[in-house]
Parts: structure tokens; C-alpha cells; sequence
């Protein structure tokens, strides 16, 4: 039984297609990294799998529970019943590259919300449930009363993967979490990513960081002009690379 | 002045011994049109921004109008214009309403205010990150929940510093209210001058009044900004 399962999607632009046919299927546990040079439709992907991007087909299926769509004029797929979206959506928690957390809200209450106003859960139980959670991706208790500007972007970004964690979600989407980050910033997040795939986390994470793709993801997708160019286990990916399009890629990345 | 002060200070005040009169009815002026823009400006300002023409384009008609046209007129419409039309005077309802000036003073204040102020919160939120909008979509917020908990209590936040300009702004426009026999602050600093022929004191006490509400209004705002602001301001040491 597959957590996830997309199937053959497509997205376009006006008349041009970023995506090309595209799936994946990802089982509980997993954690696919989906690599590949900007451009290549990588976060495109995966914004359509919470359909924050519409796409134009395929199908999408959560625990083998599928969004239903409807086709707009303009040839994109909306989901037919918003309720069912929503709910679909806690299940699939975002981390984005730029953090997008609530400005005016503190950190804490960025991560009660939406607990507290889209799942129901008792404000009391939320709040304790955010406080775990904020320690768990190592945030210091001062920092919980503060607001997102003044943090450092690898604290909002462990901020933004704490708001994930709180919804309980059956996978994470992670969109670039580390390209807005300082360099030396970038290791306290992936740490705590590596943390969430070791506790046996389903995580679909686009990225530019190979050390990530090659040691923590279990299976790692490369995309190319809106294809799926070369996947399978890290180890075949990157030390028995097929595609001439991988191999100058990662020879690219990795100087 | 002091015998400005001590014929005129109840009436500068609150009463002229029949009537409220001066101080208290601009702010009861300044109140209920605040009150009432504010109230009707929030549902107004999110249909000015629906991607909706049939929605968007009433209100911009609305807001277009009333910011289009001196107050001043629009009160003279509302008090002397309606209530010349047969079909005014021959409604039961709306001849009680529009025979008050007070009635066609707020009314007016109201509808005036509340078109800069739906502007102002239109402008907060277009304005608000997109990014926060996407992340509210992202964890399953529906519309309402989408305006009621992130969009909504940060674009009012952010439109606090350009909404008290216009509270102060609207203070200062009361003072239009005497042509609708509304003896406001102003009214009262005519009549003192009439019976005293001392101009200076009287339009000079009218000024400080106003300066003073003006000073608390400041300071409320200030207060307000300080703690709905925070996440605005850089870091404290």
C-alpha cells in the first residue's frame, strides 16, 4: 500500500509544458529526493501534489484516497470539492523555500493555528503539542513568544517544519527548504530533516543539497525539461549514473 | 478669554443647558462614524479586492464616489438635497430620517469614512505577503478561515499607521457639521464669537479643543501600534 501515489502528471504554461508526464509513488518510511537543475520542474511538481499548482492531468491519491478534479475552461484540473482538499492538505504538510511563516503571529502561534483552526484541536492540547515539537527541531523556549522577523532563517525554517509537524501529517512536502539559508545555516535544518527521515517519516524533498540526496533520501528522482531523466536508490543515482544529462549535472553541482 | 471660558465652557464642552453641544457631540460624531466606517469598510475592502468584476466593481463605484466628491457637498446632498425630493418627504421612514441633521450628518460622516477606510484595508490586504497566503492554502485553511486568521489580522495591523491619519483626518472634517444646524465644537466657537465679537479666543479655544482630542487620539494610536506592531519593528536590545 502506497502513502502517496501521483500518476502521470502534466502541467503547463500556456503553451509551454513544464511537466511532462510524471510519477511517483512513495510508500510509508520513504524519503524521495527530487533533484535537478532550476527549471527542470522540479518544484512545480511538487506543488501539484497539494495542488498549490493546478495541473492540467493525472491523478493524485493519498493512502489510495484520490483528489477528485474537475477541468476548468482553461484546461486546468480544480479539486471538484473543497472541503475534500483541505482535509487532504493537513495530511500533506508544506515547508517552503522562504519560510512563508505568519508574520504577525508568534512562533508559537504559528504553529497552534492551524491545529487549533483548521483541525479542531483544544488550545490547550495544541499549545502543548507545538511546545514538543518546537523543542523537538531544537528551538530554544526564549524564541517560542518571539516573531518570525526576528529569527535567523534557519530558526524560521525549524519554526516552519515544527507548523508541519503539528498538523501530524502523513507526508511532508519540502520545497527547497535550505536555498534561502546563510551556508552556515543550512546544517541545523538539514540535521533536524535527517532526524524527521530517521524516525521513519514519509518526506518528499526537492533539493539542491547532494549530500542529503545521497545519504538520507531512500530514493532519489532527477528531473530534466519536465521529465523524470534518471531515478532509483541513491547509491545507483549517483555512483552508477546512466543519463549523460545526470552526469553532467552532478559533475556540475558536486565541483 | 476669560470671558469666552466662563459664558461658553459647559456649552465648549458637553451641554448649552437645553442640548449636548461642543466636545461631546464631535466625539459622538467622530464615534459612530468611525464605528460604522470601520464596520462596513472591512467586508466592503475584501469585496474591493475580489478577482469577482460583479463583486469588486460596486465597491470601487462606491469608494470612487465618495472620495471623489468634497464632503461637504455630499452633506448638503444628504440634508438639504434629499430631503427637497417628494419621494423623501412623502416616505414615513425616510422623512424621520432625513428631517434630523444629526441623522444626515452621520449618515454622511459614515458613508465618507468608511469609503477612504475600505481603500485603506483594499491596499493592506493586496498587500499582504503572498507567500503567508499560500502557506495558510498549503495547511487546509478554507476562505473564511484563510481571512479570519491570517490575511485580515495582518492587513489591519498593517494599515493601523494610514487608518489613524484618517481617524485624525475625520475629526478635523466634523467640524462641516454645523451646516446641518449640528452644534458640534465649531458651532459653539460661532455662537461665542457671535455674542463676543472676541474672534481670536473663540475660534482660538475651538482650535485648542481640537488639538487636544487630537493629542489623545496620537497617543491611543501610538499605544495600539506598539503592541499590534511588533513583528514590524526591528529587535529590541
Amino acid at each position: 500500500m502506497y502513502k502517496l501515489t501521483v500518476e502521470d502528471l502534466h502541467k503547463s504554461y500556456g503553451s509551454h509544458e513544464v511537466l511532462k508526464g510524471i510519477s511517483l509513488k512513495a510508500k510509508a518510511g520513504d524519503v524521495i529526493s527530487i533533484i535537478g537543475s532550476s527549471g527542470s520542474g522540479k518544484s512545480t511538481f511538487l506543488r501539484c501534489i497539494n495542488m498549490l499548482e493546478k495541473p492540467h492531468s493525472g491523478i493524485i491519491a493519498l493512502n489510495g484516497e484520490e483528489i477528485r478534479m474537475t477541468r476548468a475552461k482553461n484546461g486546468e484540473l480544480n479539486a471538484a470539492d473543497p472541503k475534500q482538499l483541505q482535509k487532504m492538505r493537513t495530511k500533506l504538510a508544506m515547508v517552503f523555500q522562504h519560510f512563508n511563516l505568519w508574520g504577525h503571529m508568534t512562533v508559537l502561534d504559528n504553529v497552534t493555528e492551524a491545529p487549533i483552526h483548521v483541525l479542531g484541536v483544544d488550545k490547550v492540547q495544541a499549545r502543548e503539542n507545538a511546545i514538543n515539537y518546537l523543542k523537538k527541531v531544537g528551538l530554544d523556549e526564549r524564541v517560542f513568544k518571539m516573531y518570525p522577523s526576528h529569527l535567523s532563517g534557519g530558526q524560521q525554517q525549524r519554526v516552519a517544519i515544527a507548523r508541519a509537524l503539528a498538523v501530524e501529517p502523513e507526508v511532508m512536502l519540502f520545497d527547497e527548504p535550505t536555498s534561502a539559508l546563510d551556508p552556515e545555516l543550512v546544517g541545523e535544518v538539514l540535521r533536524v530533516m535527517q532526524t524527521l527521515a530517521d524516525e521513519g517519516r514519509t518526506m518528499i524533498v526537492v533539493t539542491h543539497e547532494m549530500a542529503f540526496a545521497r545519504n538520507v533520501s531512500t530514493h532519489t528522482m532527477f528531473l530534466h525539461q519536465g521529465r523524470v531523466e534518471e531515478e532509483g536508490h541513491p547509491d545507483e543515482v549517483f555512483s552508477h549514473t546512466r543519463s549523460e544529462r545526470l552526469k553532467q549535472f552532478l559533475s556540475g553541482s558536486l565541483k | 478669554m476669560n470671558d469666552i471660558i466662563q459664558q461658553f465652557w459647559q456649552a465648549f464642552l458637553w451641554s448649552d443647558g437645553y442640548h449636548f453641544t461642543g466636545v461631546a457631540i464631535t466625539l459622538w460624531l467622530l464615534v459612530v462614524s468611525i464605528g460604522f466606517g470601520f464596520v462596513m469598510s472591512v467586508p466592503l475592502a475584501i469585496a474591493r479586492v475580489s478577482r469577482n468584476k460583479f463583486v469588486s466593481w460596486p465597491v470601487w463605484v462606491y469608494t470612487y464616489v465618495f472620495r471623489g466628491t468634497p464632503l461637504y457637498v455630499q452633506l448638503l446632498l444628504f440634508y438639504s438635497g434629499l430631503y427637497s425630493l417628494d419621494v423623501v418627504r412623502n416616505h414615513e421612514l425616510l422623512n424621520v430620517f432625513f428631517r434630523d441633521g444629526m441623522n444626515c450628518t452621520l449618515l454622511s460622516f459614515a458613508l465618507n469614512t468608511g469609503a477612504y477606510t475600505t481603500e485603506i484595508f483594499a491596499g493592506a490586504i493586496k498587500a499582504t505577503p503572498h507567500g503567508e497566503i499560500e502557506a495558510a492554502r498549503a495547511y487546509g485553511m478554507s476562505r473564511f478561515t484563510l481571512y479570519r486568521c491570517v490575511i485580515l489580522p495582518s492587513a489591519l495591523r498593517r494599515a493601523l499607521p494610514a487608518y489613524s491619519n484618517e481617524v485624525i483626518l475625520m475629526l478635523h472634517a466634523t467640524t462641516v457639521a454645523f451646516t446641518a444646524t449640528v452644534p458640534d465644537i465649531l458651532k459653539v466657537a460661532r455662537d461665542a464669537n457671535s455674542a463676543t465679537y472676541d474672534s481670536f479666543n473663540a475660534f482660538g479655544l475651538a482650535a485648542l479643543l481640537y488639538l487636544c482630542i487630537t493629542f489623545v487620539l496620537v497617543a491611543l494610536f501610538r499605544r495600539a501600534e506598539r503592541r499590534l506592531l511588533v513583528h514590524l519593528r526591528p529587535i529590541q536590545a
